[in-house]
């Protein structure tokens, strides 16, 4: 196991590819969820939370089930259920036996499965070819990348909800204008994770 | 429902109920293929064939599904009709395939499908869901494609990959990277906005409350 491969894998989920700054995944919840800086952290933590687990169930899937047969282009339908179906069982087993948790993340679970970057996560997973530490890591970065947006963006948005642009500007398009800057920001990244260790 | 004509079910798609720029849907394929206007064109197309044949066999299907376990049939059927495309363009459009990338499959992910299935052709007869459906597509690939050669044009200065007389060396790169995006949808969606008088988007704060497909993916039908 190559630590330093993990590392850019890692790095580069989080801050060159971010998901949802630089490759648009996961726009929904971004500008739906991230008016509060609570709600915007409870919905990062579910999404690191499904994005771990989908992986981890979908590459064996994938690697086991589905190559050997040939059967490749069932992904979608697979992956979409397994997601699906894994969403609706978090949520009764935190139900149960977890409830702290499941106060926490329990309102932005059925999100899940709709959610673009979820399905986006385990395909890149398999198209790049990952192996299974690799591919889990990859999912907690696009997590812990998506935290990272969504709590500068609350942050950003606690601002803007003050200001006072032009009429036709209130709300959305503000918000959007201030999603370009904060990508623009994510550009100093570029070529980071590459040249980390040389 | 019934006294709707076939033209109003049509253009309503199109300007009234436009999906990318008045419901604000599905906007990630959106913003991320918009670069290009052949790409916008090409999403647009395959969204616009996997919203049609949703739409076509929900609307037959809507007295046998049952209603507790439509959603998880929607799902099914939509994901079978992307992996139908995906397979379709790799074959045919491979220039297209490389271009989309990861957004292709990502269209079984799109709130724009699950939200006419669930609004219309669940309730509506083929004819008038088949209607809806070229409506709806043609709507949301014209957005695409505005988006797209707004980008194209300022960003890059060619359009459909032609050259544009005088945009060539004053154009504005950054238009055609990731923060170019937010920027053109977000001025666009000022100028529906204004032209509307805020009454398009400002009756319904953004926000997964008053999204259509709060009741698919399941925070509506939680409650």
């Amino acid at each position: 196991m190559d630590f330093q491969a993990l590392v850019v894998i890692m790095m580069s989920a989080v801050l060159v590819n971010n998901y949802v700054l630089r490759q648009f995944l996961g726009i929904c919840p971004f500008l739906g969820v991230s008016k509060e800086l609570k709600n915007s952290v409870g919905m990062s933590l579910a999404i690191i939370f499904v994005m771990m687990l989908a992986s981890a169930v979908t590459w064996p899937i994938q690697r086991f089930l589905l190559d050997p047969h040939g059967m490749g282009f069932m992904q979608i339908v697979v992956f979409i259920l397994i997601i699906a179906v894994l969403v609706q069982f978090i949520e009764i087993v935190l139900k149960r036996y977890v409830p702290a948790l499941y106060k926490a993340l329990g309102v932005f679970l059925p999100l899940m499965t709709t959610n673009c970057a979820i399905l986006a996560v385990v395909i890149v997973n398999i198209n790049e070819g990952f192996t299974f530490i690799e591919a889990l890591t990859n999912a907690f970065g696009a997590g812990l990348g998506f935290l990272l947006a969504m709590v500068m963006f609350s942050g950003i948005r606690a601002y803007t909800e003050n200001a006072d642009p032009p009429e036709s500007f209130k709300g959305l398009p503000m918000a959007l204008i201030s999603a370009a800057i904060l990508s623009m920001s994510f550009f100093g990244f570029t070529g980071v994770a590459e040249n980390l260790f040389s | 429902m019934n006294k709707m004509s076939k033209l109003s079910i049509f253009t309503k798609g199109i300007v009234k109920e436009n999906p990318v720029l008045v419901l604000i849907l599905g906007i990630c394929p959106v913003l991320a293929v918009s670069t290009q206007a052949t790409n916008a064109v090409g999403l647009g197309l395959a969204t616009t064939f996997v919203l049609l044949g949703a739409n076509i066999v929900i609307s037959l299907l809507r007295n046998v599904i049952p209603t507790k376990v439509r959603i998880p049939c929607y799902i099914v059927l939509i994901s079978g009709l992307v992996a139908l495309v995906q397979m379709i363009v790799e074959a045919y459009a491979f220039e297209l395939h490389l271009a989309l990338g990861i957004f292709l499959p990502l269209i079984a992910c799109n709130c724009v499908i699950f939200a006419r299935a669930e609004i219309f052709a669940n309730k509506n007869t083929v004819g008038n869901s088949i209607i809806d459906a070229l409506g709806i597509g043609l709507g949301f690939t014209l957005a695409i494609l505005a988006i797209a050669s707004i980008r194209e044009a300022f960003g890059a200065g060619t359009l459909f990959g032609f050259d544009l007389p005088g945009l060539s060396y004053v154009n504005i790169p950054i238009l055609t990277l990731a923060p170019g995006g937010f920027i053109v949808f977000g001025c666009l969606i000022a100028l529906v906005n204004k032209i509307s008088k805020g009454t398009a988007i400002k009756k319904k704060e953004f926000g997964c409350d008053n999204c259509p497909s709060a009741l698919v993916c399941g925070k509506g039908g939680a409650k």
